[in-house]
């Protein structure tokens, strides 16, 4: 019961964020200047100042931002304007005259995700796409870098200040060192470029989103894993560390128990409880190594559109990618709290 | 006639340097692999083989000193373009030598600034970021070690290569490594970028760091509805992604409203804030040395503040013009708020973690059965202890900030576009990397190794301080 | 015959950052099978050290650079790792300090236990289930199965160090080393645990290397005793030997400086050790305890290395072949000194007269709610801290309130000090209410006047601000003295009360030992000249020896400024020692009440005779009956009905009907005057005898 309760709890603390982080991304977006930027590229460049704020006003910018925020997200009707101009324009018809079929409500709870004004496509479409491309790259990343993260804090954590855990340390330490920017430039120069003798990879993954092969998709998927991996690895390492001092490890060590046993039986998993956290946590920050990789390897995914849609103004889109940039970060640490809860037996089975 | 590498010295060295790095990293590698079976199994590593690695460590030491040397004494252009930058780098590489060598030499009597030096590793880290520091002080403060203007193009050197012949008399002979797409000089724009770098994120990063404290402390020690509050708000911050954040937050659009003096003028209060209550707090009792102090410290602080805030031609002008001769770069001042308003949560969340830990102490239970104020306990009984792993965590920051504000350049984001800062050169570096390697190498190269230094100082730090205790 | 473990010549060294420094020197002892021998000293005087070396297990800093370490005649120091493996939880044992934390918490206590023999034995994992079940209830355990399946965090204090002794004697070892086994746990749940452990390895006829710095449980346990001070063995012997006649002045001075609960302070005053024990960098030349002994003489004590002589001529140097060891000392005069001797340390602060009530609590009740976990939302759970307190405080009078863990009575101190403010009744001090007065509302005067003493020397001061500053911050919040320099004189003058020298002013605290940085508490309480100090276990965290001399300090600091001193103690022997009336607590009620001649002789509260009965008394003089109480103390969030010591009391059959299970007793007056909460008939009580008593226990 408590479980659920704090399920429930954590579900509310989610929709709440959600809704306020939404609210301030479409704040900025509406900022006058943003709008007025919105009618010189949709209407004409050189409308004069005036014409401009007629333009908005028949479009229902106008309208107090609470009000705009409820329509869409799909709370309050969608705004029916008629225009200076005569025209008859209403939101859920796409700025056209509203029909008979034009639902009342048309926003994100309706599955209505709006309309991109660079790339005159439905967003909903878009994000879809894109973010199939990035599962992609992700997932690899995932796959690379986790297991090796892990493997890497726990061999360096087990004995703590030898040789093996100095070794790892440093390079841990230099891959927290490295941005994406900095080590995707490097690993393009040396292996793709031929400038140091090595063509290996391809400097480009255009390719790879139809068709991912080791050549184009393996810088990419390693200059994203080598940012996070030194971090969760130092995590990891710190855990195991801590845990190795611990009595219990000197209890099972006096019991006779093989030192092999004790890090895989005794150490492991009191030990992993921390990195997964970590590893949760970590997933929003990939999203930044999701953009660089993917505008420096010119790989059209959802990191690509969220640069394409901010450096536009783009604002369905950039609402879009918002909501499931947000979405994603707080699942995660929502999982992350369930995850924690559910390894630790502590919290899991209760006090006596 | 253009430079090679490494020049005459390097007929002799080369040959030397691939051996020793050969060996060192064989031999690191096997050590490795040792201390791997050697761990599993609980038996000790072979010490030969440690001593032979640390042998090849000291040889490729010697080899890269021998380079150093060569560079420093042969006269230019006949030590090639390694040889060069060497050369012109001399006074910073000098500098840190002196000060690393007398700080290890005087560790014990340095306190607390003494502490990295204890470790190889916090050595190092030290001496790293003492290089980027002093080349950023020698270069801006007297014009040094660059070899050209970072923003003046010479246009025959489009995309020259490393040691291209400078056509124009009066000026340094080479573009040691390059020019850029805009024939501007790599090797001197990445030694004019140290100067941006070292002055944003060390003074954005302090600033997150007042912030962070401002509000941590509060929230870890008074609990209740401040710290649900205020944690609220700093996990909402946390929650945004840091790009989706930076592009909506540094677009000229934002720039240009009323929101970035807005956010600073909020943001640099917090420090003012932060010093009123400090003063305060420890002088309530005794009112008249209060009032002096305060108004010694405040005057001129709330005036900088006003400076900074204070924009001319912006919404947010109160300062009348003779009294406010600070009017940072707009972009600058954007990406300054920006990248503390994406560390303060952090810093935040740090330092109500420990404040929430040092509250249980008994000395803060005996600070308040003497009858001191909230404020007090908080600034002067929890802050002094916290420090260890603020200063840790500083140092990482600091780092981190860099690579933020890289992550800024390298979306062109908030600087402006001929900014020589490392991030923008990686970005104008990387559109023909294809192509060209070299206009993009320099400055990851020294952003990396910056960010490494700094790391690695936090780590020397780290050691010790869990050492002392 | 060869002795089961023979120990020759050890030494052990640590490295640190630059230097070597010595933890144990040319130890030397033996223990024959089914033998329990004592390893005694202050903390820092190299005894963990041994049974880790022992082990074999001093971590990657330690070495052993000297002697062996034999098991039945075989080197352990030469052994392979897997051999070793074979001796560690097989043949020695080990039990560590801290029961919670030796467990680990991610594995089913079953499972912990059955890896013993599955290890050692090589049974399967039924089987070992099978042995575990078994052993779970031979240490006493109630519902086996379900304990089994439990992880450690769901058990009490006492269940784990249970659990813990279980998996050690597991596979019957021959030695079990204890480390300090219950210094962790409540007086009561001590005694439980001591008397298990002594019937188990009895029962199965291990042998026993019992490391401790009580002396008093020793006797209880233990065959034979070694004194070990600063890395060395300075005395050795069998047990009752060495405690009737001590010969090396460090035994002797440990002896008198712990008060016993059989006498108070007018009978029998504590005899202070000057000094500290030397670093391990920085040790004396010849005899290591030299510069504190009162009968050193120069030029003998200080020339050279002094060897371990017996202490009966006639038998000559140590002898390892021999399972019993004659009485050893390293002492080179203790044929000269007169061990007999009153001590010359004799100044018995005088008591002074109570003055009048300052301070008035009546019907005091303290509930708080329970910081609620992640997991365990839902309805609010409140702990009842404090439940009907009610007592007087006189001006220049010490009133101790005594109890285990959960007994409230830090939470009254807290009360007291306005650091959490009452939920109902009176605090009156002289006539202002402060009870429900959080400290931040209070008058600068009063907050001056009612003070604390902390218990943990390492938590009490500021580790970043130096001592003269902490205590100048006092005076200048209680707005005492004209400027800087007239409170700067007054923190001089306060360092000197409380006996330490002026240059520590200008010290940070990490350079203190805990002693002297408990008298920087007390000086930092006293700054105010406060009307009422509350010690809240202010010893308790202290080496034995240090604890007299701040027990003096803070009666001494007492006497002289007439202030009524609240000591909370769960130590019996020192609440004799100093305390004019006490009051026993027990889940928040008080249980028992009146002067401390009433509350230490009979008729008691059946809590306080198991409290009496409970302290170990290092005096082979004193005779006390055992009084082992059941389970633990439960849980003040959850108090049982009626009486709330029902569910461990021993004389709850003495009691007509289900009186305790139903009723709450009242604070009863008995005809000697103290006050008991227990619903004994008159009868019971009256027949009640002395818990201890002994040659010397008059009084």
């Amino acid at each position: 019961m408590t479980l659920l309760t704090h399920a429930f709890r954590g579900l509310a603390t989610l929709v709440l964020t959600a809704l306020c982080l939404t609210y301030v991304v479409f704040w900025l977006t509406h900022l006058a200047p943003n709008l007025e930027k919105l009618a010189r590229t949709q209407g004409s460049a050189r409308m004069a100042d005036d014409a401009v704020v007629t333009w908005l006003a028949n479009r229902g910018y106008d309208q107090p931002l609470p009000v705009l925020y409820g329509q869409w997200l799909g709370v309050l009707l969608g705004s029916v304007v008629t225009g200076t101009d005569g025209e008859v324009r209403a939101r859920c018809a796409d700025g056209a005259a509203p029909a008979t079929d034009t639902p009342p409500r048309c926003g994100i709870l309706q599955g209505d995700w709006g309309t991109s004004t660079v790339l005159r496509d439905d967003v909903g479409q878009i994000i879809a796409t894109r973010l199939a491309l990035t599962g992609k790259l992700m997932g690899w990343v995932l796959v690379l870098m986790v297991p090796g993260a892990l493997v890497m804090g726990i061999l360096a954590g087990m004995r703590e200040g030898g040789r093996l855990d100095r070794g790892l340390s440093t390079v841990s330490i230099l891959t927290t060192a490295t941005p994406e920017y900095v080590s995707g430039v490097v690993l393009i120069a040396v292996f793709a470029t031929g400038s140091f003798g090595i063509t290996w990879f391809k400097g480009t993954a255009t390719a790879a989103m139809d068709d991912a092969t080791f050549a184009n998709f393996t810088l990419p998927v390693v200059t994203i894993a080598l940012f996070g991996m030194g971090y969760i690895a130092r995590m990891t390492r710190a855990s195991m560390a801590e845990v190795m001092t611990a009595p219990y490890i000197r209890t099972a060590r006096l019991k006779g128990v093989r030192f092999r046993d004790i890090v895989l039986r005794h150490a492991l998993r009191n030990a992993l409880i921390a990195p997964f956290t970590v590893i949760m946590l970590q997933i929003p920050w990939l999203l930044n190594g999701v953009v660089v990789v993917e505008t420096l390897f010119n790989y059209k995914g959802f990191g690509w559109t969220l640069v394409q849609a901010a450096a536009n103004n783009d604002i369905d889109l950039l609402l879009g990618v918002s909501v499931v940039s947000v979405t994603v970060v707080l699942a995660t640490q929502f999982l992350s709290d369930v995850g924690y809860a559910l390894l630790n037996p502590r919290i899991r089975t209760g006090a006596a | 006639m253009p430079l090679d590498w490494t020049g005459t010295p390097g007929a002799l060295l080369n040959p030397l340097l691939a051996a020793s790095v050969g060996l060192w990293l064989t031999l690191l590698a096997l050590r490795l692999v040792a201390a791997l079976v050697a761990v599993w199994r609980a038996t000790p590593v072979a010490p030969g083989l440690r001593r032979a690695s640390l042998w090849a460590g000291r040889a490729l030491g010697l080899v890269t000193c021998a380079y150093v040397l060569a560079g420093m004494i042969l006269p230019a252009g006949t030590t090639g373009i390694v040889g060069g930058v060497i050369a012109r780098f001399a006074p910073a590489i000098l500098t840190v030598a002196t000060v690393i060598g007398l700080s290890v030499g005087l560790r014990r009597r340095l306190g607390v600034f003494g502490l990295p030096f204890h470790s190889t590793v916090g050595t190092i880290g030290a001496a790293l970021v003492l290089f980027w520091v002093v080349t950023a002080l020698l270069y801006g403060g007297f014009g040094l070690i660059a070899t050209h203007d970072p923003l003046r193009p010479i246009s025959s050197l489009r995309n020259a290569l490393p040691g291209s012949p400078v056509p124009e008399a009066g000026l340094y002979p080479h573009y040691l490594l390059g020019g850029d797409s805009l024939a501007r000089d790599v090797f001197s724009r990445m030694v004019a970028g140290s100067v941006i770098v070292l002055t944003i994120a060390p003074l954005a990063t302090l600033t997150a760091v007042l912030v962070g404290l401002s509000l941590g402390l509060p929230a870890g020690y008074l609990g209740g509805w401040t710290d649900r509050v205020l944690s609220f708000a700093a996990n909402l911050i946390l929650a945004f992604p840091v790009i989706l954040l930076f592009y909506l937050l540094v677009t000229p659009e934002v720039a240009s409203s009323a929101l970035p003096p807005v956010m600073a003028a909020v943001l640099f209060g917090a420090p003012l804030a932060f010093v009123a209550v400090l003063v305060h707090s420890r002088l309530r009792t005794q009112p008249g040395r209060n009032a002096l102090t305060l108004a010694a410290v405040l005057v001129p602080l709330a005036w900088l503040w006003a400076a900074v805030v204070s924009q001319a031609g912006t919404p947010v002008t109160f300062l009348p013009a003779r009294l406010d001769p600070l009017d940072p770069d707009r972009g600058l001042l954007v990406v300054f708020v920006a990248v503390v308003f994406v560390n303060a949560p952090i810093v935040f969340r740090i330092v109500r973690g420990l404040t929430l830990d040092i509250r249980t102490r008994d000395y803060v239970a005996a600070a308040r059965t003497r009858g001191e104020t909230p404020a007090y306990i908080m600034l002067w009984e929890v802050l002094p202890n916290a420090r260890g792993p603020l200063i840790v965590d500083t140092c990482l920051r600091i780092g981190y900030t860099t690579i933020l504000l890289g992550t800024l350049g390298f979306f062109g984001l908030g600087l402006p576009p001929e900014s020589p800062d490392w991030g923008s050169t990686i970005n104008e570096g990387r559109k023909l990397l294809l192509v060209y390697v070299h206009p993009a190498l320099p400055p990851a190269a020294a952003l990396l190794s910056l960010v490494l230094g700094l790391n690695l100082l936090a780590d020397g730090l780290r050691e010790q301080s869990m050492a002392d205790r | 015959m060869t002795p089961l473990l023979a120990i020759q010549g050890l030494s052990v060294t640590f490295a640190t950052r630059d230097r070597l420094l010595p933890a144990v020197t040319d130890l030397t002892l033996t223990i024959a099978a089914g033998e329990a021998l004592a390893l005694v000293g202050e903390s820092g005087c190299g005894k963990s050290t041994v049974a880790a070396a022992i082990l074999r297990d001093l971590g990657p800093s330690g070495r052993i650079t000297g002697g062996t370490v034999r098991l039945d005649g075989q080197d352990l120091s030469t052994l392979s790792p897997a051999a070793l493996r074979a001796i560690r939880g097989r043949r020695i044992v080990m039990v560590q300090q801290d029961p919670m934390a030796s467990l680990n918490p991610a594995m089913t206590v079953g499972a912990q236990l059955a890896e013993v023999p599955m290890i050692h034995e090589g049974v399967s994992r039924a089987a070992a289930m099978v042995r575990a079940r078994a052993i779970v209830a031979d240490v006493q355990l109630p519902d086996p199965d379900r304990i089994l399946r439990s992880y450690p965090h769901q058990l009490s204090g006492g269940q784990q160090q249970r659990i813990v002794i279980a998996m050690a004697l597991m596979s019957r070892p021959s030695l079990l080393i204890l480390d300090e086994p219950t210094t962790a746990l409540d007086v009561t749940v001590e005694a439980a645990v001591v008397q298990l452990v002594k019937d188990l390895c009895r029962s199965q006829g291990t042998a026993l290397l019992f490391i401790t710095h009580n002396l008093g449980l020793v006797l209880d346990v233990c065959d034979r005793i070694c004194v070990m001070y600063a890395g060395e063995v300075v005395e050795a012997g069998p047990a009752r030997a060495v405690f009737d006649a001590m010969r090396h002045p460090y035994t002797q001075a440990l002896f008198r400086a712990i008060p016993v609960p059989a006498a108070s302070r007018d009978h029998r005053p504590l005899v202070t050790i000057p000094g500290t024990m030397p670093q391990p960098d920085a040790l004396p030349p010849g005899c290591r305890f030299a510069p504190r002994c009162a009968h050193a003489v120069a030029g003998l004590c200080d020339a050279g290395p002094v060897p371990l002589l017996p202490v009966r001529p006639g038998a000559t140097t140590l002898d390892t072949r021999r399972a019993a060891l004659p009485h050893m000392t390293r002492c080179l005069r203790h044929t000269a000194i007169e061990w007999d001797a009153a001590p010359t340390a004799f100044d018995p602060q005088p008591r002074t007269a109570p003055g009048p009530v300052v301070l008035r609590v009546a019907g005091l009740h303290t509930h708080y709610p329970v910081a609620r976990s992640l997991f365990a939302r839902g309805r609010a759970q409140v702990v009842r801290a404090n439940t009907d307190v009610t007592f007087d405080l006189h001006a220049g009078e010490t009133l101790a309130v005594v109890g285990e863990s959960g007994s409230g009575k830090s939470t009254l101190a807290r009360v007291l000090t306005g650091l959490v403010t009452a939920t109902a009744g009176q605090v009156r001090f002289h006539d202002r209410p402060i009870g429900g007065v959080p400290v931040a509302d209070r008058d600068p005067a009063t907050v001056a006047a009612i003070q604390m003493v902390f218990q943990n020397p390492a938590d009490t001061l500021n580790p970043s601000v130096s001592v003269g500053r902490q205590i100048q911050r006092a005076l200048t919040v209680f707005r005492i003295g004209r400027n800087t320099a007239d409170r700067q004189e007054r923190m001089l003058g306060l360092l000197d009360r409380v006996r330490l020298p002026r240059s520590a002013a200008d010290r940070l605290p990490r350079h203190l030992s805990g002693g002297q940085r408990q008298r920087v508490g007390i000086a930092r309480a006293f700054a105010g000249t406060p009307q009422v100090v509350v010690a809240d276990e202010p010893v308790s965290a202290l080496d034995v020896s240090v604890q007299a001399a701040i027990t003096d300090l803070l009666i001494d600091m007492q006497a002289r400024h007439g202030t009524a001193l609240l000591f909370i103690s769960h130590d019996l022997g020192i609440v004799r020692y100093l305390a004019d009336r006490v009051l026993v607590m027990y889940l928040g009620y008080v249980v028992e009440a009146g002067s401390t001649a009433q509350v230490f002789a009979p008729p008691y509260h059946p809590y306080t005779e198991a409290l009496l009965s409970a302290v170990p008394i290092a005096d082979t003089g004193v005779k006390r009956r055992q009084v082992i109480l059941q389970g633990d103390v439960p849980s003040a969030v959850n108090p049982p009905p009626g009486c709330p010591f029902q569910t461990r009391c021993h004389r709850k059959d003495q009691v007509p009907g289900d009186l305790c299970d139903r009723m709450l007793p009242d604070l009863r007056t008995l005809p000697g005057g103290g006050q008991i909460r227990c619903h004994l008939p008159d009868a019971v009580l009256a027949a009640m005898t002395p818990v201890i008593a002994g040659t010397d226990a008059a009084g």
